[in-house]
This record gives structure tokens, sequence and C-alpha cells, in this order.
């Protein structure tokens, strides 16, 4: 099914690609896509396309290094989140939602102070602007979080509902600060040319006893008109705020605020403040007067600034579900009937109207990484607001977005590791995404091997645990590592490779005549059991071994053993027996005669097996030669065993 | 846990380094360096913590460490080891040693000397994955086996020992003058003499039976005879070279590979571990005595301290009673240094009450009061 799209894509130039009409292939990757250019051609002759193959990142974000930081510190807290635990009751897991929330916005804002240093102190003006873009996205990052943390994780209700807001608009125009700051240590504050504007901002944003504080400042050199500034003094002073954590009920509240407005009203009836015009617009707007605050328009300097000191002069004890219709008539008010809005005021209205989807969606489209939909949706997620959405793809909305931004991840040289992670915690197709990112993995050290065999080992996937031993098992046989190759596939339990391996050994052993890598094989213990062959080439050197420490007995009944038992392949019992050989000829008699006999059905049925047709009359000799040798020997043992043994027993 | 910092460096860290002080003065180390790994550009760099005169608004020392200088490393940094105070030798994956030089004012770090492809296969190159110091000798192992002896100032290499493992060695530590151990990929200790002309270890000790790969190694600052491993399985090994050739005790530390095991250079009845699993561990004997006596009475059974997965943010002390009986008056404490674990730690150091490690969550923690 297809859905029509959102907004119309916005073409992406690719440097050196698409020229003479030719037409463009593409492969999509997880984070990349790979574009090239085909041989066919809308007009004229066919013709060879360019060699080259073009990577089109989507995401840039994810290449900046002051943004890995937010990366790596926001896995931290998305890892907290996810350990939140079910039980617990509802109302302490929203204040743990809350301060989670705060902890991503105060994540966003450090890095965003790193940004601004660094877009300060850039050389290059190229630089200093793409840092300077990024600290706007994240700064439109933080504006939507900070407002969706009030509105749907804190869910404020009416009262504190304009409280919260307030702090919104106050932390994201906090350049009146630092004009309050300059104007207040300039030499004379009141002639400053900001003085009116710092205090009309403060009360702007409700900042009442600091607008009384700058406001002193006049009233102090006006012994003239001071009564006029003390009336407005009081005025400031006496607004009423709701107090969540108090008694008052908001009935109670409203009840003061009403009787202050009135005040208000009554001052500009008066004409009390019309001796000062600037007195008369703070007037003004303490009563709510539309069009005194559009004049401030440029204090404001955004609509939902606007809509907050609309409300905080007209509703103060606005209720959530009033405020889409003060939202959009405020956008509308400020921002003129034909202005068209940017997204971020799109989403921002979205927000205002309870939209939660709306917003993701248009987030989505709007920035160009998936951070931030990724993470605000997994919190709104764990608050249980997004329960309804169910999208006919995937599984649902959170899990798509964390797994978008988790394959990000992946793609990138070191910050592969997160992701694994964020996988995790998608329940659904999380386990199929690794398996297949995780493959893929360059591995250029065994220490690197070890912690991608971590992964999957932590996380029982035998399958891919198996398939990276073998590529390191692999790559230590091409590097003639045998000793390495070995243990790689003990781990992976890969019982086809190790029996390649062991085959190695023995040649080298059969061509060098003695055993390479002793640290190693003498050290198998179980691991031995793996395959037959590498059983046969443990056990085989331990045979060695035993010879070498003249422990003859223990020996030869162990090489015995390898062949009765058929441990040993067939291959290899003519060199066994004549291993055998020395034993037979030592002074004292080794081989008892039953093991005697065995030794000697064993010769007679290698050679009652049929030859092999390669070889050639050379071999043929040397075989024959041989046989001949151990049946003699053997002939002669039986006999020295037989008087043995008969001497012992009587 | 209040005095640890964090910062994110923006490079996952393969290695942390102190800076050594100078052994009359009672000075706490001021300088690290760190080694990146994983990275398009991977680097070795130089920071430095506490007072160096920047203080912020408060009037507080601002301990956050600061960037002097860094240099870029060829391949990721798989070792790192001050050869004395200006002078510091990197393990690359690439096969190379390099001694890099840091600048009297400290402000620039260069490469001084390279060993090229000093660990190398036949046709391809084998990453160097561990280097110990004891200046002016330096001595590499890697992927390859080899076992290699260089002097700092020639640009020879002193000796080879060709084969010396047929598995990948991990770490190497020097044990005395001329003798350094090694550890393997299938669970062996091997012992090293250079004055003895043979390419065999003059001694092998190993885990039974387990094959678990070792990855790190350290010895007693005092008892050379004493010597720490971690392993894959994340067990703390104490082992009595001297004696058998098994461990003494078998400590279940982490839930995943130990990477670094430190003794405190000064204060050896402290050692620090640090893992996989992403926790960094504080074990303390509190018997008064240090770890040779703790041998003696009672660590040569095999003991469980504690849960080896702890819950993240868990920093309470963990008791173990693994000396029960006559000698309780000794005991193991293990205490969590990090505030959550996620992602590996990679390394860790400590000299005098300072302690610093990195992780692969591109974050070096500092902490200045180690109490020790």
């Amino acid at each position: 099914m297809m859905e029509e799209v959102d907004v119309e894509p916005s073409p992406t130039l690719i440097p050196g690609a698409g020229f003479h009409q030719r037409h463009l292939g593409f492969e999509w990757g997880p984070g990349d896509l790979l574009v090239y250019e085909t041989n066919y051609k809308l007009q004229g002759p066919k013709s060879a396309g360019s060699p080259f193959v073009h990577i089109v990142r989507k995401d840039e974000d994810i290449c900046s290094p002051i943004l890995r930081k937010l990366f790596n510190e926001s896995h931290l807290i998305f890892v907290g989140l996810q350990k939140i635990k079910e039980d617990v009751p509802s109302k302490n897991k929203k204040t743990q939602f809350v301060s989670i929330s705060k902890n991503y916005r105060s994540v966003i804002r450090a890095c965003m102070e790193e940004l601004q240093q660094n877009a300060v102190s850039a050389q290059e003006g190229t630089v200093a602007s793409q840092y300077g873009d990024q600290v706007s996205i994240l700064l439109a990052i933080e504006l939507i979080w900070n407002l969706c943390e009030v509105l749907f994780i804190d869910a404020s209700p009416a009262g504190s509902l304009l409280l919260h807001l307030l702090d919104w608009v106050r932390l994201h125009k906090s350049d009146v600060d630092s004009r309050a700051r300059e104007v207040l240590q300039s030499e004379s504050p009141t002639r400053h040319q900001a003085y009116w504007d710092v205090v009309i901002s403060l009360v702007l944003q409700g900042r009442m006893d600091e607008a009384r504080q700058v406001l002193s400042k006049q009233a102090s050199l006006r012994a003239e008109s001071s009564s006029v500034f003390r009336r407005m003094d009081l005025l400031l002073q006496n607004m009423p705020v709701f107090n969540p954590t108090g008694t008052q009920t908001l009935t109670e509240f409203d009840m003061k605020w009403r009787n202050w407005h009135e005040e208000c009203d009554r001052s500009l009836q008066d004409n009390t403040f019309a001796s000062n015009r600037h007195l008369e617009t703070i007037c003004k707007i303490l009563v709510g007067d539309e069009d005194a605050l559009l004049e401030q328009k440029e204090l404001l300097s955004t609509w939902y600034h606007f809509l907050v000191t609309r409300l905080l002069f007209t509703h103060p004890s606005i209720k959530p579900p009033d405020l889409h219709y003060y939202a959009q008539s405020s956008m509308n008010m400020f921002l003129g009937p034909r202005a068209s809005p940017e997204p971020l005021d799109i989403i921002l209205l979205s927000a205002f109207e309870f939209d939660l989807h709306q917003v993701i969606k248009d987030c989505s489209i709007a920035l160009n990484n998936w951070w931030f939909v990724a993470h605000l949706t997994d919190l709104l997620d764990h608050c249980k607001l997004l329960q309804s959405h169910n999208l006919h793809f995937g599984s649902n909305l959170r899990e798509f977005l964390v797994l978008e931004y988790a394959s990000g991840l992946f793609t990138h040289h070191s910050l592969w590791q997160l992701a694994v992670d964020y996988f995790d915690h998608c329940p659904e197709f999380g386990r199929v995404y690794l398996e297949l990112q995780i493959e893929r993995v360059p591995l250029d050290t065994e220490r690197k091997a070890i912690k991608v065999l971590r992964i999957c080992e932590d996380r029982q996937m035998s399958e891919q645990v198996r398939s990276i031993c073998k590529i390191m098992a692999k790559r230590a046989l091409r590097n003639n590592r045998l000793g390495s190759a070995l243990s790689w596939s003990i781990r992976a339990k890969d019982a086809a490779f190790a029996t390649l391996i062991s085959e190695r050994f023995l040649q080298d052993y059969s061509n060098k005549g003695f055993f390479t890598d002793l640290d190693l094989l003498d050290n198998l213990g179980p691991a031995m059991l793996l395959s037959d062959r590498l059983t046969f080439l443990g056990k085989y050197r331990e045979f060695h071994r035993l010879y070498g420490e003249n422990r003859f007995t223990e020996a030869a009944r162990l090489l015995l053993s390898l062949m009765t038992a058929k441990i040993a392949p067939r291959s290899l019992w003519m060199t066994l027996l004549t291993d055998a050989l020395p034993l037979l000829e030592q002074k004292e008699v080794i081989f008892s005669v039953d093991q005697t006999y065995e030794l000697m059905s064993c010769l007679e049925e290698l050679n009652s097996g049929t030859k092999e047709p390669k070889q050639t009359d050379q071999d043929d000799d040397i075989e024959s030669t041989k046989t001949e040798l151990l049946r003699l020997s053997l002939a002669r043992n039986l006999a020295m065993a037989i008087v043995k043994e008969g001497t012992i027993e009587t | 846990m209040d005095s640890i910092n964090a910062k994110y460096i923006s490079q996952k860290i393969s290695k942390t380094r102190w800076r050594p002080v100078s052994a009359a003065s009672l000075q706490q180390p001021e300088l690290f360096a760190t080694g990146s790994w994983d990275n398009e550009n991977n680097k070795v760099s130089i920071w430095s913590v506490g007072d160096h005169g920047v203080s912020n608004m408060d009037g507080e020392f601002d301990e956050e460490p600061q960037l002097l200088c860094d240099s870029q490393h060829d391949g990721d940094v798989l070792d790192l080891q001050f050869l004395d105070q200006d002078r510091l030798v990197s393990a690359s994956s690439s096969g190379a040693v390099t001694i890099f030089k840091l600048q009297s004012d400290c402000q620039a770090l260069s490469s001084a000397h390279v060993w090229e492809r000093a660990h190398q296969y036949s046709c391809d190159d084998a990453p160097c994955t561990s280097v110990v110091c004891r200046s002016p000798e330096i001595v590499s192992v890697g992927e390859d086996g080899r076992v290699i002896l260089y002097k700092a100032d020639q640009t020879e290499v002193v000796r080879v020992i060709e084969n010396a493992d047929s598995s990948t060695i991990h770490a190497v530590t020097f044990l005395r003058t001329t003798e350094v151990l090694t550890v393997n990929s299938i669970g062996q200790l091997k012992m090293w003499d250079f004055r003895q002309q043979s390419d065999s270890p003059a001694q092998i000790l190993s885990l039974t039976g387990d094959r678990v790969p070792l990855h790190c190694v350290d010895k007693h600052p005092n008892q050379q005879h004493i010597v720490a491993t971690g392993g894959q399985d994340g067990m703390l090994c104490i082992w009595d070279v001297r004696k058998g050739n098994t461990p003494f005790s078998l400590i279940e530390a982490h839930s995943a590979e130990m990477w670094e095991v430190h003794f405190h250079p000064s204060n050896p009845n402290h050692l620090f571990t640090c893992s996989e699993d992403g926790s960094l561990l504080h074990w303390e004997t509190t018997s008064g005595s240090d770890m040779s006596t703790l041998l003696q009475r009672g660590w040569n059974s095999r003991v469980i301290s504690h849960s080896a997965a702890p819950q993240a943010g868990e920093n309470d002390s963990v008791v173990s009673a693994w000396l029960a009986g006559d000698s309780s008056k000794s005991r193991l404490e293990a205490t969590h240094m990090l505030p959550s674990q996620t992602l590996s730690v990679n390394s860790l150091d400590v000299l005098e009450q300072c302690l610093v490690c990195g992780t692969d969550g591109e974050a070096v923690y500092i902490h200045r009061q180690v109490p020790v």
C-alpha cells in the first residue's frame, strides 16, 4: 500500500553523476545509499557508464565529533530508561520520566554550548557556519523536546501548565538576561537605550520581581513622578502567581487574579500612567491588550512567546485542552494572514494541539537525523502515550524509529557498539537487525573480534559466533598460524574446520618429522574431542610425548588403541605401525602377546585393503619392505612376549 | 563516587596511562595519555588534570581534563606505556611499535622512532598487542606469536623470539631485569629469560584444562613472584610463579573479558581490574598484611568472591567470606568504582591516589581520591 507523500522530497545533487541523461541506479544500505550511473540512456546510443559508485549519506551528523558526545551520553540515558521496572507505581514513574527527559535535554544543551564555542573559535567561515547550522538544529530540537516534556511527559494540569510554559519561554529566550546585565552594569542604567526594552521584556516573561528591580533605578531618580512608579511597582508586586505546592485552590487563585486584573484595568481607565508612555505600555500589557502585545513583536520575537505572554495576562489558569485554540489564533495574529509558517512552527502547533504523531512525523521529515525522534518517541512510549498507533509496516512507531537510528549508528566505524543496546530493546526486529549487521563488522584485530564475539555469545547468536570464528580461523590459516586457527575453530566448535587444521598439522609433521606448536597440542584437554581427527592429533602427539619421556608401556598401549579404536585414519596406520617399530626393538618386551596379535591383525587388515591406484612402483617397494620389516619385528616380539609371559605365570 | 569525573572525548579509548611522577616527590600525577581505537584516524593524546591555573566562576578548580596535544597514530592503539617522563611507547594494530616524544612544555607530541611492521606474517601485518618498558628496554608481543626486545636508543631490534607462541600473545610484563612473562589466548603464562639463547620459555604455567584466554597480567610491585592475571571469563587469578604451575587462587571478578589488572604501585594490598562488562573494580585485602601472606594463608582454595554480574549503579562494597575460619581476620573486598556500567572499560591506570580509565562509551573517568 502506498501512502501519499507528506512533502515533496527535495532533490539531492550528486556531484559528477547523472550527466548526459544517463539513468541512475541505486542500492539501499542501512545508513547510506549507493548510487551509480547505468548504461541506459534516454536518447542516443548506449555507452559505458561512469566507473564511479557514489555513497550518499543522509545523516551527516553522525560524523560530527561533537555530536558523538550526544550519541554516547544519550545512549547511557536510553539504557537507564529501559531498565525502569514495570512494577514501579506510576506516580513515581512520572517523576523518573521527567528527570530522564531533563537529562536528555541537558545533554543536548551541553552539546550546543560546545558547538557554539567551536563556531566562535572556528577560523574558516564554512566550518563556522556548519557549526552554526548544527547549533540551530539542536536549539530547535531542544525547544520541541522541552515543550513535549511540559505537555506530554509532565502533563501539567491547569495552573502549573502556564508556569511550565513560562519556564519554557524563559529558557529559550535567554538573551533578556544578558541584556539586563548589560543595562544594569552600565554607568547610568536608566539612560541606556535598551532600558525600557529590558523592563518590558521582563514583564512579557512574567519576571515581575526583576522588572521591579530595574524599574526602581528610574523611580529613585525621578522624585516628581515617584508616585506613578510606586503605583506600577505595586501592580507588578501584587500580580498573583499560582503556587502548585501551596494550599490555595485554583478557584481561589482565579478570584485573586481577577481582582488584580480589574485593578490594572482601573489604572488604565484612570489614566494613571498617562504621564509616562512606557508605564502606560506596561499597564496595557498587564491587562492583556492584544494590540499592545503585538506592538512588542520584536521583543517577543516568536509567536509562541506571544502565546504564552498572552495567556499569562488573559488566561493564567488555562486548561490543556484549550491550548490549541489560543495557539492557532496566536500564530495567525503574530505571523499575519499571508505568512507561511516554518516547519518548526507547524511542529510546535501540533504539540499544542496534543497531536503527538503529527509532531513525530513532522520532526522525522524536517530533521536530518534520527537521534531526536528515536529518543523522544521511546520516552513517550515508556510514558504509555503512543499505544494506539500502529504502523502498517514494521512493528510499531517506537521500534521503527529506534531501529532506523540504530542502523545509522551501525554504519559508523566506531559508534556501532552503541547500536547493539538499541537493537536489544527492539523486541520484534532488533535481533534480526543485529544478526545481519554484526557479521559485517570489519575485524582488523583479534581484540575487536573478541568484542564482537562477546556481543554474539551474550545473545546466544551461535550462527554468528561460528561465522566470526571461521573468519578468524581462515585468516590465521592463511597466515600460517595453525595454533591460532585451531583455537578459533575450537571456540566456534567448528568440527569440520578443526579437522582441516588437524590435517595440516599432520601434514606438517610428516614433512618435518616433528610437531610444531607443542604448547597448544600438549594442552588441548577436552577440546580435543571436537573432531575425530583432532582427537587423533592430540593423542598421537601424546604418544610422542610418552615415548620421549621413556614411558614405553603407556606409549605402546596408546598407539595400539589409536588403531583398534579406529581413531587413526586408515591412511596413517602405516606411519603408526612404523612408529611401533622402535618399541618392538627395545630390549625389554613392551607389547604383550595379545597386543602383538592385535598389531599383527592391524597390519594384515591394512594390506588386505585395496591399494591406492596412484602409488608408483617405487612407493610400492618401500611399502612392502616396511611390511616385511614389521612382520619380522612382530614375530620376534611375539616370541619374546610368549616366553616372558610364560615365565611370569609359572 | 563523588570525586569521579567523566569526560567524553569522541573516540573509543583503548588505553589510558598516567605519566610517571618522580619517585622522590610525593606528587600526584597530573598528566595522562590516551590511545584510541576503531576510529578512521586514531590518536595518542596527552591530557592534563587538576590545577592548571584555570578556575571557573565559582573559584573552584576546573577538574575537567584538558587536551594538551595529540599525535596521529597509524592503526588502533593496542597498548601504551610510558618509557620515562617524556617518552611513551605505543603498540599498533598495524604491527608497528612507536616511541613518541613529549615536548618539555607538553605542548607537542611527535613520533621519535618507529619500528614498522615489527610484528608481521609473511604476507600481512600482524597486530602488536602489548608492550612493556623498563627503560631503556622495550618488549613487544603480538598476534604473530613473536616476542621482540628493543632498546630505546637503538634502531636495530635487539632480539626476536620467533614462534614464542602458537597462539596470540595478549600481554607482557617484566618480572625481573631479564625476565618477561607473557599470557596467551589458550590460558598459558610463559616466562622468558633473555639471558638464555634458546627460543623456548623458561617456564610454562597454565590454567588446567580450561584453555580460557588470558588478556592481562601484572606483577606485584614488591614481590616479583606474585602475579595477577585476568581472563576471558572475567576470572582474576593470582599466581605464585615459584610454586607449581597452576594458579594459587581464582576469583570470579567480572562477567566478561577482563582487559586489565593492576596492583597499586605503592600499596599492593590494593588491586584494580576492568572489564568488557563495563565495570571497574577496586580490590582490597583488609588484613593489614600484604598479598604474599594472604597467599600462604588461604589463596590456594578456589574462591568465589561475589556475584559477578552486579546491578548497574550498584556501588556498595561486596564483602567476600573467602577467608573464613582461622584466617577470618583477612578478607577481600571489592568495590565498584564507576557510577554506571554499559560499555566496556578497556583500560585503567592507577598512580598514588589517582585513577584514570577509558571506555568504549568514549569517556575517560578520573578519580583523584582513590582510598588507598
